[in-house]
Protein backbone atom coordinates (compact mmCIF):
# COMPACT_ATOMS: atom_id res chain seq x y z
CA UNK A 1 0.00 0.00 0.00
CA UNK A 2 1.70 3.37 -1.02
CA UNK A 3 1.67 6.17 1.59
CA UNK A 4 -0.25 8.91 1.12
CA UNK A 5 0.72 12.92 2.08
CA UNK A 6 -0.78 15.84 2.12
CA UNK A 7 0.11 19.36 1.08
CA UNK A 8 1.72 21.16 3.23
CA UNK A 9 0.45 24.51 1.75
CA UNK A 10 2.86 27.26 3.53
CA UNK A 11 5.38 24.24 3.62
CA UNK A 12 8.18 25.99 5.36
CA UNK A 13 6.84 29.50 5.36
CA UNK A 14 4.27 28.04 7.84
CA UNK A 15 7.08 28.44 10.13
CA UNK A 16 6.96 31.63 10.75
CA UNK A 17 3.48 32.76 9.19
CA UNK A 18 -0.28 30.97 9.44
CA UNK A 19 -2.42 32.68 11.83
CA UNK A 20 -2.49 33.25 15.65
CA UNK A 21 0.46 31.25 16.60
CA UNK A 22 0.95 31.11 20.92
CA UNK A 23 4.60 31.16 21.80
CA UNK A 24 4.37 27.45 21.69
CA UNK A 25 4.33 27.50 17.78
CA UNK A 26 7.26 30.22 17.91
CA UNK A 27 9.68 28.18 20.29
CA UNK A 28 8.44 25.31 17.69
CA UNK A 29 9.87 27.44 14.82
CA UNK A 30 12.69 28.58 16.84
CA UNK A 31 13.90 24.86 17.82
CA UNK A 32 14.07 24.09 14.22
CA UNK A 33 16.25 27.08 13.26
CA UNK A 34 18.47 26.09 15.94
CA UNK A 35 18.94 22.80 15.06
CA UNK A 36 19.61 23.46 11.67
CA UNK A 37 22.19 25.69 13.01
CA UNK A 38 24.14 23.36 15.69
CA UNK A 39 24.20 21.14 12.66
CA UNK A 40 25.86 23.10 10.27
CA UNK A 41 28.55 24.21 12.72
CA UNK A 42 28.84 20.53 14.26
CA UNK A 43 29.53 19.18 10.86
CA UNK A 44 32.69 21.83 10.67
CA UNK A 45 33.47 21.29 14.42
CA UNK A 46 33.83 17.52 13.35
CA UNK A 47 36.69 18.46 10.71
CA UNK A 48 38.39 21.30 12.62
CA UNK A 49 38.52 19.40 15.75
CA UNK A 50 39.98 16.59 14.00
CA UNK A 51 43.24 18.20 13.05
CA UNK A 52 44.35 17.42 16.88
CA UNK A 53 45.24 14.03 15.47
CA UNK A 54 48.51 15.59 13.42
CA UNK A 55 49.93 17.20 16.77
CA UNK A 56 50.42 20.76 18.26
CA UNK A 57 51.01 22.69 15.04
CA UNK A 58 48.34 21.54 13.03
CA UNK A 59 45.97 22.17 16.57
CA UNK A 60 47.06 25.58 16.70
CA UNK A 61 46.96 26.61 12.95
CA UNK A 62 43.16 25.14 13.20
CA UNK A 63 42.45 27.10 16.19
CA UNK A 64 43.80 30.52 14.78
CA UNK A 65 41.81 30.55 12.13
CA UNK A 66 38.67 29.91 13.73
CA UNK A 67 39.32 32.57 16.35
CA UNK A 68 38.61 36.24 16.03
CA UNK A 69 35.40 38.32 16.87
CA UNK A 70 33.18 37.13 14.26
CA UNK A 71 33.76 33.60 14.95
CA UNK A 72 33.84 33.88 18.88
CA UNK A 73 30.17 35.60 18.61
CA UNK A 74 29.38 32.40 15.56
CA UNK A 75 30.22 30.54 18.60
CA UNK A 76 28.41 31.93 21.14
CA UNK A 77 25.27 31.91 18.92
CA UNK A 78 26.01 27.89 18.81
CA UNK A 79 26.30 28.45 22.93
CA UNK A 80 22.82 29.67 22.78
CA UNK A 81 21.34 27.38 20.12
CA UNK A 82 22.60 24.82 22.45
CA UNK A 83 20.73 25.98 26.02
CA UNK A 84 17.78 26.98 24.21
CA UNK A 85 17.38 24.00 22.04
CA UNK A 86 18.28 21.66 25.37
CA UNK A 87 15.64 22.86 27.69
CA UNK A 88 13.04 23.45 24.94
CA UNK A 89 13.60 19.99 24.23
CA UNK A 90 13.19 19.04 27.52
CA UNK A 91 9.95 20.62 27.23
CA UNK A 92 8.58 18.37 24.01
CA UNK A 93 9.32 15.24 25.37
CA UNK A 94 7.98 15.66 28.50
CA UNK A 95 4.72 16.86 26.73
CA UNK A 96 5.17 13.98 23.91
CA UNK A 97 5.42 11.84 26.41
CA UNK A 98 2.51 12.31 28.16
CA UNK A 99 3.41 13.76 31.17
CA UNK A 100 2.39 17.74 30.38
CA UNK A 101 -1.55 16.50 28.69
CA UNK A 102 -3.65 15.18 31.72
CA UNK A 103 -6.09 12.78 31.89
CA UNK A 104 -9.21 13.11 29.92
CA UNK A 105 -11.90 14.75 31.62
CA UNK A 106 -15.46 15.87 30.97
CA UNK A 107 -16.04 19.12 28.95
CA UNK A 108 -17.64 20.86 31.58
CA UNK A 109 -17.74 24.86 30.86
CA UNK A 110 -15.42 26.61 31.39
CA UNK A 111 -13.41 24.44 29.64
CA UNK A 112 -9.97 23.62 30.74
CA UNK A 113 -7.10 22.74 28.38
CA UNK A 114 -4.18 21.32 29.11
CA UNK A 115 -2.05 24.91 28.22
CA UNK A 116 -2.84 25.58 31.82
CA UNK A 117 -0.44 23.00 32.55
CA UNK A 118 2.01 23.34 29.70
CA UNK A 119 3.11 27.13 29.49
CA UNK A 120 4.45 27.35 33.92
CA UNK A 121 6.70 24.72 32.56
CA UNK A 122 7.39 26.11 29.92
CA UNK A 123 8.05 29.19 31.32
CA UNK A 124 10.61 27.74 33.98
CA UNK A 125 12.54 25.77 31.29
CA UNK A 126 12.95 29.09 29.64
CA UNK A 127 14.31 31.34 31.89
CA UNK A 128 16.84 27.77 33.21
CA UNK A 129 18.03 28.05 29.56
CA UNK A 130 18.05 32.08 30.31
CA UNK A 131 20.32 31.86 32.83
CA UNK A 132 22.56 28.97 31.21
CA UNK A 133 22.90 31.73 28.19
CA UNK A 134 24.08 34.36 30.41
CA UNK A 135 26.43 32.49 32.20
CA UNK A 136 27.69 31.73 29.04
CA UNK A 137 27.57 34.86 27.76
CA UNK A 138 29.84 36.31 30.71
CA UNK A 139 32.17 33.53 30.12
CA UNK A 140 32.28 34.60 26.28
CA UNK A 141 32.90 38.04 26.36
CA UNK A 142 33.92 38.99 30.45
CA UNK A 143 35.69 35.98 31.93
CA UNK A 144 39.38 36.39 32.63
CA UNK A 145 39.31 40.54 31.71
CA UNK B 1 6.31 0.15 13.77
CA UNK B 2 9.70 1.25 12.40
CA UNK B 3 9.01 4.79 12.50
CA UNK B 4 7.59 4.59 15.96
CA UNK B 5 11.43 2.78 17.52
CA UNK B 6 13.40 5.67 14.98
CA UNK B 7 11.58 8.18 16.89
CA UNK B 8 11.95 6.96 20.65
CA UNK B 9 15.73 6.38 19.84
CA UNK B 10 15.70 10.09 18.40
CA UNK B 11 13.93 11.64 21.57
CA UNK B 12 16.19 9.03 24.01
CA UNK B 13 19.32 10.49 22.05
CA UNK B 14 17.95 14.16 22.55
CA UNK B 15 18.46 13.12 26.18
CA UNK B 16 21.88 11.54 25.94
CA UNK B 17 23.13 14.43 23.82
CA UNK B 18 21.74 16.79 26.74
CA UNK B 19 23.96 15.32 29.34
CA UNK B 20 27.07 14.91 27.06
CA UNK B 21 27.14 18.21 25.08
CA UNK B 22 26.25 19.97 28.44
CA UNK B 23 29.37 18.48 29.86
CA UNK B 24 31.47 19.23 26.82
CA UNK B 25 29.83 23.02 26.65
CA UNK B 26 30.98 23.33 30.71
CA UNK B 27 34.73 22.13 29.58
CA UNK B 28 35.07 24.49 26.98
CA UNK B 29 32.57 27.24 27.46
CA UNK B 30 31.93 27.58 30.88
CA UNK B 31 35.54 27.22 32.05
CA UNK B 32 36.16 30.39 33.64
CA UNK B 33 33.86 29.46 36.11
CA UNK B 34 33.57 25.44 36.76
CA UNK B 35 36.95 24.84 34.60
CA UNK B 36 36.29 21.30 34.56
CA UNK B 37 39.29 19.10 33.19
CA UNK B 38 41.12 21.70 31.84
CA UNK B 39 44.43 20.48 34.14
CA UNK B 40 46.61 23.06 33.06
CA UNK B 41 44.26 26.26 33.88
CA UNK B 42 44.51 27.64 30.62
CA UNK B 43 42.09 28.33 28.20
CA UNK B 44 40.07 24.82 27.14
CA UNK B 45 41.09 25.02 24.00
CA UNK B 46 44.95 25.04 24.76
CA UNK B 47 47.25 22.42 23.03
CA UNK B 48 48.15 21.54 26.70
CA UNK B 49 44.22 20.93 28.00
CA UNK B 50 43.60 19.40 25.09
CA UNK B 51 46.52 16.74 25.10
CA UNK B 52 45.33 16.71 28.89
CA UNK B 53 42.12 15.49 27.90
CA UNK B 54 43.31 12.97 24.85
CA UNK B 55 45.01 10.90 27.36
CA UNK B 56 42.15 10.04 28.79
CA UNK B 57 40.37 7.05 27.75
CA UNK B 58 36.93 7.95 29.42
CA UNK B 59 37.22 11.02 26.27
CA UNK B 60 37.37 8.89 23.74
CA UNK B 61 34.04 6.75 25.24
CA UNK B 62 32.34 10.26 25.66
CA UNK B 63 33.53 11.67 21.86
CA UNK B 64 32.46 8.62 20.41
CA UNK B 65 28.93 8.15 22.09
CA UNK B 66 28.02 11.76 21.61
CA UNK B 67 28.94 11.68 18.02
CA UNK B 68 26.90 8.79 17.54
CA UNK B 69 23.61 10.04 19.12
CA UNK B 70 24.18 13.48 17.97
CA UNK B 71 24.72 12.65 14.66
CA UNK B 72 21.53 10.39 15.15
CA UNK B 73 19.70 13.17 16.32
CA UNK B 74 20.45 16.14 13.78
CA UNK B 75 20.35 13.51 10.74
CA UNK B 76 16.82 12.31 11.87
CA UNK B 77 15.65 16.38 12.44
CA UNK B 78 16.94 17.41 9.21
CA UNK B 79 15.34 14.21 7.68
CA UNK B 80 11.42 15.02 8.76
CA UNK B 81 12.09 18.87 8.02
CA UNK B 82 12.38 17.61 4.42
CA UNK B 83 9.48 15.02 4.83
CA UNK B 84 7.41 18.23 6.29
CA UNK B 85 7.98 20.23 3.38
CA UNK B 86 6.24 20.00 -0.04
CA UNK B 87 8.55 17.55 -2.05
CA UNK B 88 7.95 14.35 -3.69
CA UNK B 89 8.08 10.63 -2.32
CA UNK B 90 11.26 10.03 -4.53
CA UNK B 91 13.25 13.44 -3.70
CA UNK B 92 12.33 11.97 0.25
CA UNK B 93 13.85 9.04 -0.14
CA UNK B 94 16.26 10.63 -1.97
CA UNK B 95 17.41 13.12 0.79
CA UNK B 96 16.91 9.77 3.33
CA UNK B 97 19.39 8.05 1.74
CA UNK B 98 22.07 10.97 0.95
CA UNK B 99 21.69 11.99 5.09
CA UNK B 100 22.82 8.17 6.34
CA UNK B 101 25.38 7.99 4.02
CA UNK B 102 26.59 11.21 5.17
CA UNK B 103 25.57 10.52 8.80
CA UNK B 104 27.76 6.90 8.19
CA UNK B 105 31.18 8.96 6.64
CA UNK B 106 30.81 11.33 9.38
CA UNK B 107 30.88 9.09 12.27
CA UNK B 108 33.56 7.07 10.72
CA UNK B 109 35.59 10.31 10.34
CA UNK B 110 34.79 11.54 14.28
CA UNK B 111 35.54 7.87 15.41
CA UNK B 112 39.16 7.47 13.63
CA UNK B 113 39.73 10.98 15.00
CA UNK B 114 38.84 10.08 18.34
CA UNK B 115 40.37 7.00 18.66
CA UNK B 116 43.94 8.70 16.60
CA UNK B 117 44.23 11.69 19.20
CA UNK B 118 44.29 8.98 22.17
CA UNK B 119 47.09 6.97 20.15
CA UNK B 120 49.20 10.10 19.11
CA UNK B 121 48.84 11.60 22.74
CA UNK B 122 51.17 8.77 23.88
CA UNK B 123 53.82 10.70 21.56
CA UNK B 124 53.50 14.00 23.50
Amino acid sequence: MSRKYYDNHLGIKGWAIGGRYSIERYLYTLHRLTGLGILFYFILHIFVTSSRVFGPESWKQAMETVSGPFFRFGEFLVYFAFCFHGFNGIRLILLELGFLVGKPIEPIYPYKTSVGKQRPVMIILMIVAAFFIILGGYDFFLGGE
Amino acid sequence: MKDTKLWSLHLFAGIVILFLLGLHMAIMHLDEIVSLFNPKGEEAISWENVLERMKMIGFVFVYIFLLGFALYHSFYGLNKIIGETNVKEGTRKFWSYVLTIFGFLLFIIGTYAAIAAKVVSAKF
